[in-house]
């Protein structure tokens, strides 16, 4: 029994339909519990004291004061944390609480617990920290040149972190031969996810030892190792429980400070304590996207064939390692699994900044390189008199081929992705000849379906589902896995519900908690519906298996013969009944087994033979196109996206509704980094870490989405799903780019494409000037010598 | 979160006990209309008033009277008291007929709820703002304080000594552009003065109330031939704050423009009217070189600080686009130019 990939099932009942999702009642009716509302008796309130200085050595710490106010319960400082946490085993440098130095405007330097958080917040105003100021580097120009202390003491030169060259296939003879080369530099400015619901955190110790945190976390297992890391605790003592989450993004996708100040509080005091962040506190707690430079140089044919690429980038870190160092890999990675390239180079940096550390927003890494490769590619289109469709189909990546730099790729529905947009969008007939001011353009994009590697070392299935059933017809599911809005309760509940013949109601989760379910690393990198969701079908098909033997050794009938639809055991052929779930279940156990079944996954061995190989395979991708029309006004450089068309290749669609869900999210998410969003800095501040500053667009704002839904039937994913959850926001900002440059002859290389940078290059346009607005030069980073990797057999060639 | 600070609610019953209690509290005592502005001031602990006044249980603040009633100059007029909610404004048939942009201005005040809550009055008096000190403690602290809370430099302008912090009220260039009246009650008795008389150019007390005062209503009247229109630029479709607003009204007769008032808002500490503008209009007929060159005098009188969302350079720019724009849009409305019956269409961009 194989249940990897698409079990190609005739006709689903559930799957593939239009369905609600399991959580829309408790969601709809303001009945689900949020960490924020979650009622706790003798609970105590957490606020964090925050660092006013960018970057500062602490010389001492007094509390007296604050201790002294009535009400006020603990106050702990990174001395009370002392062991150093990370999400990867290579960046272990956060703790909770500043030790010794403290590194952005924001970083939590104390924690306070209190009756209430109104004499918390008060008494935090009384603790007095003496701080040691130091030149803070708030660009990735100033910390490479910086010669004061380095962010991190242990950091390499110039505030280096992390740094990686890679070269697969013949790079300099591509470009060597090539008749047309293009070179252009871009600037991808950073944003915050800015999930509607601010990270909240009760944690709770119990006499006997046992911690348990609730948390809107996207990882609770990760939530749980670094707990027991830092507060040196063993595992199996620590429970997180994700509560409903009003949206991750990646913003939740690792212990963060206040989980963990929130915990080491609760130890100390013995109670229950929450600490919630205000909306200023979730823009310093960020992990949001990179600031990024990116160099692009593209070797072709005159014909628009695509011999070789360049990529170099360098990530703006803020102060802690986070994800950054896979981050790093990210923007180099997925450039082959999009196109067909014989030869690749990569070059990537990251640099440590004293701002809010960046870390894996929606897309992880690679929104900032897709972008200019979409625009170069329009530039190289323009250049070689082809159109912006015809470049792209005549370098699609192959289903079922090998990328020259060892990404496998199985299904692709690129083509079908960039023609339906295409048509639906009447793009050529518009292309270049709409009136001045209005104009469309095109991208594309792949993503992965998950990493096919896990954030630390170990042999382990990424994910793990456990089905128990019971007489009275109740089948309960336990996984891991965390839904955090994007719908993997109901993906969990349908791959069962389908696989069982029941209905979604019929189907218990318990998901998300530590202690209920085995371990599912997490809500990231897309894994979730194809990796749980291998799981789920293994359990569910495993448990039918059991159930259609007893009942065909009862009734003498072979298995073959035998399905499981609407709550029945029927007959194949004629579909008819002939014993109802309950009853097959008592049948069932009665013959001794235990009514229960698991399923596991971990996606095939993907990576290549080299350092680094570790990122950027998945065990399937997902490709995306879009276009989109926008209306210029050339007089105030204000952009108005009027329309957009995205098609997704997610493999099959499980629930049509959710899969339009995530990509309207992701197109919005879109439009907001191509067109208002930055996390952007005034000296060593954050610009505005207020909801009414951070220009994220508005239901005005938002144009008609258009969503075409490419489905192709993956063989690996279940029922040959794939993701949908990042890929659609990634073609979104270059099609935006390549659209004004349609509209109005300016290219802004760079973005949020706010209005004042498009009327700077239409006034450079009005004088006679390249119509340009954008990144002049690239940072002065030195990269390591390229490793050279031999590309797989298969590859594509010159 | 952040937390309200804590104070005393007092809610008068009459203009009178209002007015008596504001007398006796003085500055320890701030006015609570609709509360949009002012509560999340409290919030941030950029104010930290003992008592707050509540205004709305005061009847003579509320209402819209029609000439009839109304103590206006000539037959045409309305009043609005000051409890009116901006919301109201964007509805009241009277004023979408005879003075359809005010309830185009009040359209593009934030949200729908902050306009079901927000007031005339309240937006007529709001603070002046700047992106220094429109901030929580901890992001002042890091910043440094400056001269509108408890600093002694301005970090916008440091080397002047004053605050330029941005009159942010959408509604302020429009009457001021439509010549209303103010009717301010006080502890020496009621006054009436013209909208513009209300401001004055310093972001730390822009308004030129006494203590004591309060805002009662706003008298429009609407001598014939008047046409106008109201410009507002921000990042985004809904929700921000004026990063500049331009107000236009022009008085014609015949083929030309007897009066003029071209009035700039977000781009200093009050709304300016610019004098240049409105000589180059006045007694002339509005031909297109006049519209351009009157923008241009806009765009040469205004100084943008750095201190309201979009660079100030930018915002100067498109101070000239939205004036000409607004000047155009106003002679559109002129019944014998254009026939049209005055409507605005709300543009996504105005
Ligand atoms: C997110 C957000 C966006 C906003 N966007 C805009 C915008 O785009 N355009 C805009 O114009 N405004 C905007 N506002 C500001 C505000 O909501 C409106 O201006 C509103 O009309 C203020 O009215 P209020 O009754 O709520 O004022 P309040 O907050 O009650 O009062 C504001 C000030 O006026 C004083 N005051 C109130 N009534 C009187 C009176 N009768 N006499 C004397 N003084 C008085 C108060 O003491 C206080 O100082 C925004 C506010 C927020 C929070
Ligand atoms: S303009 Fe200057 S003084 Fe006024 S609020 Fe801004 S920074 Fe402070």
């Amino acid at each position: 029994m194989s249940s990897t990939g698409s079990t190609r099932t005739p006709d689903f009942t559930i799957i593939g339909h239009r369905r609600s999702k399991v959580d829309a009642w408790p969601k709809v009716t303001g009945r689900a519990n949020y960490a924020d509302d979650l009622p706790f008796a003798h609970l105590l309130y957490a606020r964090l004291l925050r660092s006013p200085h960018a970057h500062a050595r602490i010389r001492a710490i007094d509390a007296t004061r604050a201790l002294a106010v009535p009400g006020v319960t603990a106050v702990i400082s990174g001395a009370d944390l002392p062991v150093p946490y990370g999400i990867l085993p290579v960046s272990q440098d956060e703790h909770g609480l500043a030790v010794d130095k403290v590194r952005f405007v924001g970083d939590p330097v104390a924690a306070i617990a209190a009756e209430d958080e109104e004499t918390a917040d008060h008494a935090m105003g009384l603790i007095v920290v003496d701080y040691d100021v130091l030149t803070a580097c708030m660009t990735v120009d100033e910390a490479l040149s910086a010669t004061g202390d380095p962010i991190h003491a242990n950091g390499k030169a110039n505030n280096v972190h992390k740094r990686v060259a890679l070269e697969f296939g013949a790079v300099e003879a591509a470009f060597e031969a090539a008749a047309h080369v293009r070179e252009d530099l871009f600037f991808y400015g950073g944003s915050n996810h800015l999930a509607l619901e601010e990270h909240a955190a009760v944690a709770e110790y119990s006499p006997d030892g046992r911690l348990t945190l609730w948390s809107s976390t996207q990882t609770p297992h990760y939530v749980q190792r670094a707990l027991a890391k830092a507060l040196q605790l063993p595992e199996r003592r620590v429970r997180v429980v994700a509560s409903v989450i009003g949206g991750g993004f990646g913003g939740k996708t690792e212990a963060l400070p206040h989980e963990v100040a929130a915990a080491r509080l609760a130890m100390i005091t013995g109670r229950p304590v929450k600490c919630r962040l205000s909306r200023e506190e979730v823009f310093y707690s960020h992990r949001g996207r990179h600031p990024m430079h990116v160099q692009l140089r593209a070797a072709a044919r005159v014909d628009g064939t695509l011999t070789g690429l360049h990529v170099r980038t360098v990530l703006d870190g803020g102060a802690y390692g986070s994800y950054g160092v896979a981050s790093t890999y990210y923007s180099g990675a997925l450039p082959p699994a999009t196109y067909r390239l014989p030869a690749y180079r990569f070059e990537g940096a990251r640099v440590f900044t004293n701002k809010p550390p960046c870390g894996p927003k929606r897309g992880h890494g690679t929104p900032q390189p897709r972008f200019g490769l979409e625009v170069l590619l329009d530039k190289l289109a323009e250049d070689l008199g082809l159109d912006p469709l015809a470049i792209r189909l005549k370098n699609l990546v192959a289903e079922d081929s090998v990328t020259v730099n060892h990404l496998r790729v199985t299904s692709c529905g690129l083509r079908a992705c960039l023609e339906r947009v295409a048509d639906a969008s009447g793009f050529l007939d518009k292309h270049r000849r709409l009136p001045r001011g209005e104009g469309v353009g095109l991208a594309a994009s792949c993503y992965l379906s998950g990493a096919a590697l896990p954030i630390y070392w170990n042999g382990l299935p990424h994910t793990t589902v456990h089905i128990q059933a019971d007489r009275t017809g109740t089948v309960h599911v336990a996984c891991g896995a965390t839904d955090i809005g994007q719908g993997s309760d109901s993906v969990l509940a349908s791959l069962v519900a389908e696989v069982l013949g029941l209905d979604l109601v019929d189907i218990q989760l318990d998901t998300a908690d530590t202690a209920l379910a085995a371990v599912d690393l997490g809500s990231y990198s897309s894994r979730v519906t194809f990796m749980m969701g291998n799981a789920a079908l293994r359990a569910a098909e495993n448990l039918r298996e059991q159930v259609l033997c007893a009942v065909g050794r009862e009734l003498h009938l072979p298995t073959h013969r035998l399905i499981l639809h609407s709550g029945q055991v029927a007959l194949r052929d004629e579909r008819s009944p002939i014993m109802s779930w309950p009853d097959a279940l008592q049948l069932t156990q009665a013959s001794g087994a235990v009514l229960a079944a698991s399923g596991t996954y971990a996606p095939p061995p993907l990576a290549g033979p080299y350092k680094g190989a570790g990122v950027g395979p998945s065990p399937a991708y997902s490709y995306s196109a879009c276009v989109v029309h926008v209306n210029v006004d050339a007089e105030t450089g204000q952009v108005v996206p009027s329309e957009v068309w995205l098609a997704h290749d997610g493999g099959r669609a499980l629930n049509p509704t959710q899969v339009e869900g995530q990509i309207e999210g992701g197109v919005y998410m879109g439009l907001g980094e191509a067109l208002w969003e930055e996390q952007s800095f005034r000296g060593p501040l954050h610009a505005g870490p207020t909801a009414l500053d951070y220009k994220t667009p508005t239901a005005l704002d938002m144009p008609i989405v258009h969503c075409l839904l490419v489905e192709t039937d993956d063989r690996e994913g279940p029922f040959g799903a794939k993701e949908v959850g990042q890929g659609p926001l990634l073609p979104v900002p270059p099609a935006v780019a390549n659209a004004v440059y349609d509209a109005v002859g300016v290219r802004v290389d760079e973005v949020p494409i706010t209005p004042d940078k498009v009327l700077r290059a239409l006034d450079r346009q009005a004088r006679g000037q390249p119509a340009r607005h954008g990144p002049r030069r690239f940072p002065d980073i030195a990269y390591p010598p390229l490793t050279v990797v031999e590309p797989p057999a298969g590859a594509p060639q010159l | 979160m952040l937390h309200l600070p804590s104070f005393r609610y007092l809610a008068p019953r009459s203009l009178s006990e209002a007015v008596g209690l504001l007398a006796e509290l003085g500055a320890e005592a701030q006015l609570l209309a609709g509360g949009t502005d002012l509560l999340p001031l409290l919030k941030r602990g950029q104010l930290s008033p003992r008592y707050l006044v509540a205004l709305a249980g005061v009847p003579e603040l509320s209402g819209i009277r029609t000439a009839a009633e109304a103590t206006v100059r000539d037959g045409s007029g309305l009043t609005l008291g000051a409890l009116t909610s901006i919301a109201e404004l964007t509805r009241q048939p009277v004023l979408r007929r005879h003075f359809p942009v005010i309830g185009h201005a009040a359209s593009l005040i934030a949200t729908p709820t902050l306009r079901s809550m927000g007031t005339l009055g309240g937006n007529l008096c709001l603070d002046t703002r700047c992106t220094y000190v429109n901030r929580s403690p901890l992001w002042r602290e890091a910043a440094g304080d400056c001269l509108k809370c408890t600093g002694d430099v301005c970090r916008v302008a440091p080397g002047d000594d004053r605050c330029w912090a941005a009159v942010s009220s959408d509604l302020a260039p429009a009457m001021i552009a439509l010549d209303a009246q103010i009717r301010i009650a006080g502890p020496r008795g009621e006054r009436v003065i013209p909208a513009e008389a209300l401001y004055r150019d310093d972001g730390l007390s822009h308004l030129t109330l006494s203590a004591g005062e309060i805002v009662v209503d706003v008298q429009l009247l609407r001598p014939t031939g008047v046409c106008a229109s109201y410009m507002k630029l921000r990042p985004r479709a809904s929700f921000d704050f004026p990063s500049l607003g331009v107000a236009v009204a022009l008085r014609m007769a015949k083929d030309e423009c007897e009066n003029a008032r071209v009035v700039v808002g977000a781009v200093a500490s009050r709304p300016l009217r610019i004098a240049e503008a409105e000589v180059i209009l006045t007694g002339h007929v509005p031909t297109a070189e006049r519209l351009s060159a009157a923008a241009d005098a806009v765009h040469r009188a205004i100084r943008p600080m750095d201190n309201v969302d979009l660079p100030p350079g930018y915002r100067r720019q498109v101070a000239r686009v939205f004036t000409e724009r607004a000047l155009q849009h106003a002679l559109r409305q002129v019944p014998a130019r254009a026939g049209a019956n005055g409507a605005l269409t709300p543009g996504r961009q105005n």
